[in-house]
């Protein structure tokens, strides 16, 4: 099918994106990479009124550290970040969740800010922003403010971004000796949205874990954390029955709605499962 | 809807054209400037059959309006034979049986286009990743794959 009619405004600079984003209120939507919003109005699931290109906003895709942080701009494409050597160096979590994202086409175009303010429960990066602790930088024409990625996802499909507000940045506290992180996912294909995808990234220091952090993808909303899980898992050693154990209660605490593919018995498998591998294997990088 | 105009480059011809925003820009190849290679299969981004090389980028052109490729370079499959002579890649395809409907078959050249560009002798594994994106219902992709190694082949000595 063919989009509804809308009108089109390409801003040249951030300033005029904000402004054009107040100038219309609800009717105006940001066009990133167009890769989820775009099919949704081709079946007109949506009909924006007015679309706000972004894509010739300079300095919106950069990639950087500052301090502690590597940042992200908005507008950066999943392709370069994948084959990014910063983004490898300072979050390594983030390039192994990467190759399970769609294909070479949709990662040309698509960018990680589009991605989560689409904020889709199968997405990935939502659970490697939620794991990392990272911050979601907004902007409006009124100011900017900076959100937790725990809080930034409010439900399937919805954000905490505010009308006339848009993703800036993205700011990941950089990989730290003594941590390791892995992501594991479950999907019909390499490539297709997951059934289910677990992110962990534990901090082991003498022997024992000291911190951890597990999120979701595939259940019940994006970036959603398992504090309970991550809980069972501080203070162990990460061997096999802890990991087991703290397994066990991922499958207890999700509460997935089905998909055409996995049902929620199956679904709460996999968060078993998948919690074990990502937290294996984030143990045995933290050693 | 105002009209907007824009100019841009298919296959090395310029082409200045006012499109509605909501062109598609695969739409915009196959009826407004009659380039009737680049396929549209699902019309949301799943099928790949109207990849379009955009700046040397494989896109989806059911993902892109027109109006956003204003000045931009294009390739499209029309642009792939010169002077009426398959290239390399269509020769490829041709002598390994890589296509049998034809419908997927533009879009898995421009795929393995913007591929053979970025990685001359790709392995097998590269050329499943690469073409992973594409939907194919006759060939069981066997074929194709084939066909991919047999292009750098005949890249390879074309180079030499």
């Amino acid at each position: 099918m063919k989009p509804a009619p809308f009108e089109y405004v390409r801003p040249g600079s951030l300033p005029e994106a904000l402004d054009a984003l107040a100038r219309h209120g609800p009717a105006g939507r940001i066009l990133a990479g167009g890769q989820s919003l775009v099919p949704m109005m081709n079946l007109r699931l949506v009909k924006p009124a007015v679309l706000i290109d972004i894509n010739r906003v300079p300095g919106l895709a950069d990639v950087r550290v500052d301090g502690g942080e590597l940042v992200i701009g908005a507008l950066a494409r999943h392709a370069a970040l994948l084959a990014s050597e910063t983004v490898a160096a300072h979050c390594p979590l983030m390039v192994e969740a990467y190759a399970c994202v769609a294909h070479g086409p949709i990662r040309n175009r698509g960018t990680l800010g589009g991605n989560i303010s689409h904020a889709d429960p199968a997405s990935e990066m939502p659970a490697v922003l939620a794991a990392c602790d990272a911050k979601i930088g907004v902007r409006s024409a009124k100011g900017a403010r900076t959100i937790p990625a725990t809080e930034f996802f409010t439900g399937a499909l919805s954000t905490a971004l505010a009308d006339g507000e848009m993703v800036t940045e993205i700011r990941i506290p950089t990989v730290k000796s003594g941590q390791g992180a892995a992501w594991r996912e479950a999907a019909n294909r390499q490539g297709d949205f997951a059934m289910a995808g677990v992110a962990a990234l534990v901090t082991v220091a003498g022997g024992k874990c000291t911190h951890a952090s597990v999120a979701v993808a595939g259940m019940e909303r994006p970036g959603l954390r398992l504090p309970a899980v991550e809980k069972q898992l501080v203070g162990t050693t990460l061997d096999a029955a802890a990991i087991a154990a703290a397994a066990a209660m991922a499958s207890e605490v999700v509460r997935p709605s089905g998909s055409y593919h996995a049902d929620p018995i199956y679904k709460r498998d996999l968060a078993e499962t998948l919690t074990a591998r990502a937290v294996t294997a984030a143990r045995d990088r933290a050693r | 809807m105002a009209l907007i105009p824009i100019s841009l480059k298919v296959n090395g011809t310029r082409f200045e054209r006012a499109v509605e925003p909501r062109r598609l820009l695969s739409d915009f190849l196959r009826e407004d400037l009659d380039l009737k290679a680049t396929h549209v299969g699902c019309e949301h981004g799943v099928c790949g059959a109207c990849t379009v090389l955009v700046d040397g980028q494989a896109v989806r052109s059911c993902l892109s309006f027109a109006v956003q490729a204003d000045g931009c370079e294009l390739r499209t499959a029309d642009g792939l034979a010169r002077g009426g002579k398959l290239s390399a890649l269509q020769q490829a395809f041709w002598e390994k049986h890589g296509l049998q409907c034809g419908f997927c078959t533009p879009g898995m050249l421009m795929v393995a286009t913007e591929l053979l560009e970025r990685n001359a002798r790709p392995t097998k594994a590269e050329i499943e990743e690469a073409i992973s994106s594409n939907l194919c219902r006759c060939t069981g992709y066997y074929t194709i794959v084939e066909s991919v190694q047999r292009a750098a082949e005949l890249m390879q000595e074309g180079a030499k």
